[in-house]
């Protein structure tokens, strides 16, 4: 007598109807899924390559930070040097260190202490011979690494927010990556210019006690530095060192006109507004420098102490400029430049083509298959069939569930795991004809051939299943969606071809009682 | 229901061991082949992994193939291959390869050609990939490889034996090579998608081997006095017929996907296609005899198996 496992059907009943129910979203049009259906009842994500859109790998610079913070390392050791009167030659930047030769051997020692004391935890402080070294530790370097990709990564995912762009999905990869997707976006060459600039922003005081000229020449003092203006603003500033605010201090920023001309208009936090409003009242009639990733803006004199907290950015601007440097200032300056190391476009034509062609490859190898089982097995042959287009369902039902993201491997995948899946089906059948030629009763045959493959069909999809995973966790884009497809795959198969199949012959077996099976 | 593929049911009895040597010879010469182009000729990198720019362009109307190469040869930007796809002048492949550019110079580069082709131009696709992500991928994918040997040795060495691990090792590594050969032979483009079909292969090669392999192991505890060599070639019959049905469904899929799937999946299809193959070929011919190399019955478990 045959039992039907009640647990069995449930399973399989219970499965089968939730990938119907996770596949339906896929048949309805876009815009009505998108708008009304629950987010957790989507039709499968396409990949960029699929429904065109821009796809960018920027990747942090992070050794222009390294240097900029060693530089701002060589200020320091200058000035606690000369605080300490320790008289010193060759203080320079190198590769990754800053160098300084002290002149009295009986002073080195006090060097390295008062080096070393600048920032004693991220920094080690060495002699050699007469020369103190002072460098990062491995730990810093890491952290800030880390920090200056983090913080990018906000930076970026805000200043494409403000282009309003449809579902940007902006990731970390590894250490010092960002891989921004824009769906829908063909041309990507405006977000490229918004992420182009680091956008850092500051005042400085112009230094009126020297000329560019003098300072060029080696008449620089200690306190200043020499600055290059922007295009159009050629020649060269000698700016104060400190600081009068900096443009974290910022809320917001816009455009607006002025007199005709196009201007940045700016608002300070409470702090950045009271600093900017002292400076601003003790240096009437000096001119105040915006500094722009290390470039000079504009320098405009002081006519009136600015107390409101804002202000407004004049400079060599068309609208287009003005509005993007209002954004990024909006944004947020990034810690350090953004490179573009990987560019793919991919126009929606192609997209819908390469959907096209998938299918048909699919629905093509799919009949094939069919028509070859039911050619080889016959009735069984139908078994494993239904079973196989469940297995497809089962794919697309949780490429949606999880929102996987389906690309034109991974659609390859799919063509490929309806060839390979009814390996299992095809394990089975093979043992039972087996079975049945030692001259068991059709029952026990299948049982003991359901049996007999089991191990087989596990150990070899579970190997399957390692390549699966590490296509999945090594690659990217492309690759990775095919490993997507692939692991899901033979999860399904490994369902279908065992639980499904044998509960389709019990059901037959039960209601058609054959004496003999022709398999 | 009848079947009409009945040929394939009937119990065979090949004489695969017998032939092991010639397998040898041939298996040998197909690696050597392969390891000795992959040294000498390397491989035909695409941009995935050299670095580069890959576009590809329409137009509504028809375009003079040589106004627009002297278009491009007008940018001064080194060699820029221009290639027509189809047969009506309306599409075009445009292709540099990386120089060892430095990554903006490529990105630049792309926004150059645009502006040089001008507006009758639909772009239908962009790839500009850096030198540097191009030379970490060729590094990515070769560990990307060891690993997955790694983890199914280690997985068949605890389901099976060692003989069984070093033997499923051993047939994988070679379709690896000669899969990776052939493109290094005929220098087909290697790109992304070869990778993912490479490894799509491995999983393939893997499964064939173990189904082999499990009937051996099931084999070796049914018929304990049996000698090796005649259990080896029993086992390799007995799933001969599963062997062959799967391969034909497979390859049903992938002849599919190589006349439907178009350029992007061209590689993809001939890697697996190439796979199918020598993955077949390599469980019945390397797999199976490595087993009969090493005293495989020695370090079976005893234990009594109900008959």
């Amino acid at each position: 007598m045959v039992k039907l496992s009640k647990w069995r059907m449930i399973v399989v009943g219970l499965v089968a109807l939730l990938s119907v129910f996770f596949t339906l979203p896929n048949f309805f049009p876009k815009n009505m899924v998108e708008e009304k259906f629950p987010e957790w009842w989507q039709p499968v994500n396409l990949g960029l390559d699929l429904q065109g859109g821009s796809y960018l790998l920027l990747e942090v610079q992070t050794d222009v930070l390294i240097k900029e913070q060693l530089a701002s390392m060589l200020d320091s050791v200058r000035s606690v040097l000369r605080e300490a009167k320790i008289r010193y030659v060759d203080l320079r930047l190198d590769e990754d260190f800053v160098k300084v030769k002290i002149l009295k051997a009986d002073e080195l020692q006090q060097a390295r202490e008062i080096i070393a004391k600048i920032n004693r935890e991220d920094t080690t402080a060495e002699t050699k011979g007469q020369e103190v070294f002072l460098s990062f530790t491995k730990q810093a370097l890491i952290k800030m690494e880390n920090s200056a990709a983090e913080q990018s990564v906000e930076i970026v995912r805000k200043r494409i927010d403000e282009l309003g762009t449809r579902e940007p999905s902006i990731q970390r990869q590894g250490t010092n990556r960002i891989q921004v997707q824009l769906p829908g976006i063909t041309n990507p060459e405006r977000v490229k210019q918004l992420l182009g600039k680091t956008a850092k922003m500051a005042f400085y005081l112009v230094d009126e006690s020297t000329t560019p000229a003098d300072a060029q020449r080696g008449k620089l003092p200690a306190s200043s530095f020499l600055v290059s203006g922007e295009d159009g603003y050629a020649g060269q500033y000698v700016l104060k060192r400190s600081v009068v605010v900096g443009g974290e201090h910022l809320t917001d920023a816009g455009v607006t006109y002025d007199g005709g001309r196009p201007v940045v208009s700016f608002k300070f936090d409470t702090f950045g507004g009271k600093k900017f409003a002292n400076a601003t009242k003790e240096n009437v009639g000096k001119r105040l420098a915006i500094v722009l990733d290390n470039k000079v803006i504009s320098a405009p004199n002081i006519q009136t102490a600015i107390v409101g907290g804002s202000g407004i950015i004049t400079g060599n601007f068309t609208s287009e400029s003005a509005r993007d440097l209002a954004l990024m200032l909006r944004a947020g300056a990034l810690p350090a430049p953004l490179e573009v190391v990987e560019e793919r476009t991919v126009g929606p034509d192609l997209g819908a083509d390469s959907i096209r062609s998938g299918e048909i490859a699919c629905i093509l190898s799919m009949l094939v298959v069919l028509a070859f089982m039911i050619l080889a097995y016959g009735l069984f042959g139908l078994f494993a069939d239904i079973a196989l287009l469940f297995n497809v369902l089962m794919q697309v039902g949780m490429l949606s569930m999880l929102q996987a993201t389906l690309t034109l491997p991974g659609i390859a995948g799919i063509a490929l795991t309806i060839g390979m899946s009814v390996d299992a089906n095809i394990l089975i059948y093979e043992r039972i004809r087996e079975e049945l030629k030692a001259g068991r009763s059709p029952l026990n045959s299948i049982e003991a051939g359901f049996g007999n493959a089991f191990s087989a069909i596990l150990d070899s999809n579970l190997t399957s299943l390692f390549c699966a995973f590490i296509l999945y966790v090594l690659g990217s884009g492309a690759v990775k969606g095919f490993g997507v497809t692939f692991a899901i795959g033979i999860v399904t198969t490994m369902f279908t071809a065992i639980l499904m199949t044998k509960l389709l012959m019990m059901i037959w077996l039960k209601y058609r009682r054959p004496t003999s099976i022709n398999i | 229901m009848t079947k009409f593929i009945g040929f394939i049911t009937k119990e065979t009895d090949f004489d695969f061991v017998g032939k092991r040597k010639y397998a040898y010879v041939f298996s040998a010469i197909l690696a050597i082949a392969s390891i000795a182009s992959i040294l000498i000729q390397g491989f035909n990198f695409g941009i995935d992994f050299r670095g580069g720019i890959l576009m590809e362009v329409r137009s509504e109307k028809a375009m003079d193939i040589g106004e627009m190469r002297q278009k491009l040869d007008a940018l001064n930007m080194g060699e820029i291959t221009l290639q027509q796809i189809g047969s009506d002048s309306k599409e075009f492949l445009i292709h540099t390869l990386g120089r060892g550019d430095n990554e903006s110079t490529q990105m630049v580069l792309v926004q150059k050609i645009k502006t040089a082709l001008g507006s009758d131009f639909e772009f239908v696709k962009i790839d500009a990939v850096g030198p540097k992500v191009g030379s970490e991928l060729v590094h990515k994918s070769t560990i990307a490889a060891i690993l997955a040997l790694l983890a199914i040795f280690i997985y068949i060495w605890v389901r099976f034996e060692w003989q069984f691990a070093l033997g499923c090792t051993a047939s994988l590594t070679f379709v690896l090579i000669t899969t990776v050969g052939l493109f290094s032979i005929f220098q087909f483009d290697f790109n992304l998608n070869v990778v993912a079909a490479i490894m799509a292969v491995a999983g393939y090669s893997v499964n064939d081997t173990i189904v082999s392999y499990d009937r051996v192991r099931e084999n070796l505890k049914k018929y304990r006095k049996m000698e090796l060599l005649p259990l080896v070639n029993k086992s390799t019959n007995d799933t001969l017929s599963r062997t062959l049905l799967t391969s034909i469904t497979t390859f049903f899929a992938v002849i599919i996907l190589l006349i439907l799937g178009g350029e992007a999946l061209k590689g993809f299809s001939i890697a697996m296609l190439w796979g199918l193959v020598i993955g077949t070929f390599s469980s019945i011919y390397v797999a199976m005899p490595i087993l009969s190399l090493f005293d495989v019955k020695k370090s079976m478990p005893v234990e009594e198996i109900p008959a």
